[in-house]
């Protein structure tokens, strides 16, 4: 095809073959890429790369967040100052507390039902959190729902750390450079929950369907097929061993419908989140007691 | 002179990046934001040509894949945005004539580029949504990007100008080449 193009420069390629060259290295660089990363499972090659670029993006981020933040708080703006800032986050922390504590109420009442006479540890029912406010949002077209905190590893964030909010449960820490983390939502496509339903105990997986905002639903599917959830139930994180990457008890969403496909004998739940995903501020991020970093760890429970 | 231009374009694509994950998702419908980064590698292959619109659109797509809140394969949006560039590279001749005509470029550049992550997605089983939601995501970020696009055209082209004098030789290398078009 390029044959006849006739350079007058003998061996030296046409702009066109030129471009064309440019276009296949760069296709087959991307190949590669993707190839490298996707084939290497937990730890890609690329991770050095990742958080390489997320030390000099992740500030890029936070810088921005704080300077477009007036705008974005301007209807805060108008009436607050730092006092009234702080007293709202104070009040908010304790009206989480007080949710949390309704919406789990059925949960603790039977399991200490159950427990009986064994005694709760009662420091260890309170987390240790790192506050953190979301800088960035991953745009829906990467049909991945992930955000960024200005919180990192000097805080005390690290991986597969849980994150919450005021309403419950957020998602998860996947990456941490110094200055901010990334958090997958449970709403996305690759997040597994694993839950537990309020009122009756039954364990389950919660996965992501993908969409953010209000159309932002996470599917139950329990592990006894068998029971049924009823709607409005609470569901409530399930928790594993030391709380890596969700830690117990973290109300996720109510029961908003219940499906079940004739061909198979299992029926799958919708949970409707409480958190709005879409208007993600303030979270927290449940670090290990003792955490010490360059921001105050919220400790509940403690008296200040 | 290329080095200060290309750090330039560095620092363009940047603030594209950035303030597509930052400000825009206080206006995102549906979580969808306008594609700033593919504005950016198309307007500057419409204005540069092929050449540099793959190779900007692959460091650009990089940044995206790579930059923070991204979670997906690295990649994805470099392969996109390759071959956006590319082909808006190739319509240069067309969309240079008018606004309106580079804003239908970016449209359909969208459009490309989000279905050809959305298709890369699907080969690596990498975050795939069912295909009635892929539809309704391309179909506003097209929109987005169209809306935006009006606005964002004339802007870039200026700021690329300002940036070199490379549209000059690229353009009397046109201009040069010509002839033999006409002639084949």
């Amino acid at each position: 095809m390029v044959r006849g193009s006739g350079s007058p420069h003998g061996r030296r390629p046409t702009p066109e073959q030129r471009t064309r060259r440019v276009l296949g290295l760069l296709v087959l660089a991307c190949l590669t890429l993707m190839t490298l990363d996707a084939r290497a499972g937990a730890s890609s090659p690329l991770d050095p790369v990742r958080s390489a670029v997320g030390n000099v993006v992740g500030p890029m981020e936070s810088a921005t967040a704080e300077a477009v933040r007036p705008f974005t708080d301007l209807g805060d703006a108008l009436r607050t100052n730092h006092g009234l800032r702080d007293q709202v986050a104070r009040l908010e922390a304790q009206n989480s507390q007080l949710r949390g504590k309704v919406a789990t109420e059925p949960l603790d009442r039977q399991r200490l039902a159950e427990l009986d006479g064994l005694t709760h540890v009662v420091g260890d029912t309170g987390y240790s959190m790192v506050a953190a406010r979301v800088v960035a949002m991953g745009p829906m077209q990467s049909f991945s729902r992930t955000v960024t905190i200005d919180a990192g590893t000097s805080s005390g964030v690290r991986e597969d750390m849980t994150v919450l909010n005021s309403d419950g449960l957020v998602g998860r820490v996947v990456r941490a450079t110094r200055t901010t983390a990334t958090v997958l939502l449970i709403v996305d496509t690759d997040s597994v929950v694993g839950g537990r339903l309020g009122t009756n105990q039954e364990i389950g997986f919660l996965r992501g369907r993908g969409s953010a905002g209000d159309a932002g639903r996470l599917a139950l599917d329990l592990v006894d097929t068998s029971v049924v959830p009823s709607k409005d139930d609470v569901v409530v994180t399930w928790g594993s061993k030391d709380g890596v990457p969700y830690v117990a008890g973290i109300p996720i969403g109510r029961v908003e419908s219940v499906v079940s496909s004739p061909r198979q004998s299992s029926r799958q739940a919708i949970i409707k989140p409480f958190v709005d995903f879409t208007a993600l501020d303030v979270v927290g991020v449940v670090v290990p007691k003792g955490t010490t970093g360059d921001r105050p760890v919220l400790t509940a429970g403690a008296p200040r | 002179m290329t080095a200060l231009r290309n750090l330039g374009l560095a620092a363009v694509v940047c603030v594209a990046v950035v303030s597509q994950t930052v400000v825009f998702r206080h206006l995102a419908i549906g979580g969808v934001v306008p594609d700033l980064a593919l504005i950016v590698v198309v307007v500057a292959a419409i204005d540069r040509g092929p050449e540099l619109g793959a190779m900007l659109g692959f460091a650009a797509g990089l940044l995206v894949d790579l930059a923070p809140p991204a979670d997906h394969v690295a990649g994805r949006w470099a392969l996109a945005l390759v071959v956006v560039g590319y082909l808006a590279g190739r319509v240069r001749q067309d969309a240079r004539s008018s606004t309106l005509a580079a804003v239908l470029v970016v449209g359909a550049a969208s459009f490309v580029g989000t279905s050809l992550y959305a298709l890369s997605g699907a080969v690596v089983g990498d975050g795939t949504l069912p295909v009635d939601e892929t539809v309704k995501v391309i179909v506003t970020s097209v929109l987005w990007d169209v809306l935006l696009a009006p606005l964002l055209v004339p802007l870039l082209l200026w700021l690329l100008h300002a940036l070199g004098p490379a549209a000059q030789r690229d353009g009397a290398r046109d201009a040069a080449r010509a002839p033999v078009r006409t002639l084949r």
